[in-house]
């Protein structure tokens, strides 16, 4: 026993130190996600047998006017968060500058990216509430009155995004801050040499330094955007009347509030297909470099 | 550096810098702001409708012992615990393991095992859910805390392993070499060579994975329903609904909430920043 495990250990001891992350991982989450393709093709309440419907979750969801609200939220979502990356960028060209005091200053405008986004939607709430919120407040400064952008069936969508926004531009903002830190100093006083100032500095001789962290900076506001569940569920409950409904959160209240979970599987699988092409374009862009090393 | 340095010798440009900043700042966390304040009003002065106007009394202590006397949020917060630090355990634990193997051991689908993991940490939720919820389910796991902890530390392994991976291949090659040549086994390496190297990768990992795990809301509501096994997070959605007029204690269980990673944050910041960029940047 002892001589076959030392002949075998540089194969055995490597596997069995891979297996329980593997295994834990390939079960809870890869095939856990595998199995919910599976699941919406049946008619099922989460408890009893499973019937086959073969492909009538999907024939009726693409009927269900719900199913292109949340389609159509998601399209809202993703657009909008498209201004993350500027913002953020914008903020860390702000902050970029050694001074007794920036150091706190920065970990201060770090705060939202730390926050449960139950506290950014309570937070955000208050805000938006149109009795005593802070917009209310400023509304009021004018003489006018706040709407009220939570009961609103067209402006709510907008105001859960822009609620998101906060942790997600902040989140951003760290990445281009680090970026900057990497600039390469030579380019930029080279530049500064042959006159490059401002913006023309930016655009020609930082923003093609920051082509890696701007790419991080989509792939996660995009994959940020898509996934986007918490905000709907504490601020709205994809109120009023299914207005703010994301599929996330449309998948969500179908199984568990309906117990219809082979049209909520339906509806993830959607989703994950919708996901599926960004998931494949973002590991293709980040295991390229390395096979072309390797 | 870009912007321009502003010179040290330019006093008041540097004065009128930081001041821009302040008030940016002020503006940018004033929700958070307006919160705090309403978290030192009365209930009186709540029921008064006195959101805005200097408070009338500080409430500090009443309102902030209140929340943990007459709310469920102690309970909360000992559950947030119980589930959290053991996810960032066995998350160090099995990251460590993973990213060993995946790094420095050659083998037919290294890279297709190490994609699956960093793709699968970008599944959304809900893709799982249903699957997950049946699985804890069948388990008896349902409302317990082992649902969570199993739950986080299989997901949260993934972003781990990415980047425990990163960091492992970034050692220097000849450590492996002069180990082998030594004789020494894959136990040996992993303990006496790789532990001792990763340690600033394992502190980022543990704050990154803590506050990821502390702050999650969808698996708390979907895989747990009782008091007695709630989280935080979603315990705070919960007294929301229960003290719908009282305001300044609602204000308080937020703050409440958001102090533990806010302070976690600040203790080990640096190790939160490297952790994320490089998690993000390299990988």
């Amino acid at each position: 026993m002892n001589r076959s495990w030392r002949r075998h250990r540089h194969w055995l001891a490597p596997t069995l130190f891979i297996l329980p992350g593997a295994l834990l991982f390939g079960v809870v989450i890869i095939l856990a996600s595998i199995r919910t393709i599976w699941v919406s093709f049946f008619d099922w309440d989460g408890v009893g047998p499973m019937q086959w419907v073969g492909l009538a979750n999907y024939q009726q969801l693409a009927a269900d006017p719900q199913f292109y609200v949340s389609l159509k939220n998601n399209v809202i979502w993703l657009v909008m968060f498209m201004l993350a990356p500027p913002l953020g960028l914008a903020l860390a060209l702000l902050l970029n500058q050694a001074i007794a005091g920036m150091k706190v200053l920065k970990s201060l405008f770090f705060v939202p990216l730390v926050l449960a986004s139950v506290t950014v939607g309570v937070v955000f709430t208050w805000v938006y509430d149109p009795t005593f919120g802070l917009l209310s407040l400023i509304y009021g400064w004018f003489g006018a009155t706040a709407p009220a952008l939570l009961s609103d069936e067209h402006l709510v969508s907008f105001a859960v995004v822009i609620a998101a926004l906060w942790p997600q531009v902040t989140f951003c903002l760290v990445l281009f801050l680090a970026g900057l830190n990497n600039l390469n100093e030579d380019l930029i006083g080279a530049g500064r040499v042959d006159g490059a100032r401002g913006f023309a500095m930016l655009l020609h001789i930082v923003l093609p330094q920051l082509r890696e962290v701007s790419f991080i900076a989509l792939a996660i506001t995009v994959i940020g955007a898509l996934r986007s569940f918490d905000m709907v569920a504490v601020m709205t409950s994809g109120g009023p009347f299914g207005s703010s409904t994301v599929l996330a959160y449309q998948m969500y209240e179908q199984s568990i509030f309906s117990y219809r979970f082979g049209y909520g599987a339906a509806i993830a699988t959607v989703l994950f297909a919708i996901m599926a092409v960004f998931i494949v374009w973002y590991l293709r862009t980040l295991l390229r470099p390395e096979q072309e090393t390797a | 550096m870009y912007p321009r340095p502003i010179p040290e010798t330019a006093r008041s440009a540097r004065a009128a810098y930081i001041a821009l900043v302040v008030g940016v700042l002020i503006l940018w966390l004033l929700p958070l702001v307006t919160v705090m304040l309403t978290s030192l009003r009365s209930f009186e002065e709540v029921m008064a409708g006195n959101y805005w106007g200097w408070p009338k009394s500080f409430n500090f202590i009443e309102n902030y012992t209140a929340v943990f006397k007459q709310t469920a949020l102690a309970r909360y917060f000992i559950n947030s615990l119980i589930i959290t630090l053991p996810s960032v355990v066995g998350v160090l634990v099995l990251a460590t393991l993973t990213g060993y193997v995946l790094s420095r051991h050659r083998f037919a689908g290294n890279r297709l095992v190490f994609a699956l993991f960093v793709g699968g940490n970008f599944l959304p939720a809900q893709i799982m859910m249903i699957p997950v919820r049946d699985l804890m389910v069948s388990l008896g796991f349902y409302d317990t805390y082992f649902a969570l902890i199993i739950f986080h530390t299989a997901f949260q392994t993934g972003f781990a392993t990415l980047f425990m991976r990163n960091f492992i291949a970034a050692l220097p090659d000849e450590l492996f070499q002069a180990a082998r040549a030594e004789g020494a086994s894959p136990w040996q390496t992993l303990w006496h060579v790789v532990v001792p190297l990763i340690r600033p990768a394992l502190a980022a990992l543990a704050i990154l994975t803590f506050t990821f795990v502390w702050n999650d809301y969808f698996w708390a509501i979907v895989l747990t329903q009782s008091d007695a096994v709630k989280p935080v997070t979603a315990g705070l959605n919960n007294l929301r609904g229960e003290w719908v007029s009282a305001w300044n204690l609602v204000a308080a269980a937020t703050i409440m909430v958001a102090i533990p990673p806010v302070a976690m944050f600040f203790l080990m910041q640096r190790h939160f920043i490297a952790g994320l960029t490089m998690g993000a940047v390299k990988g």
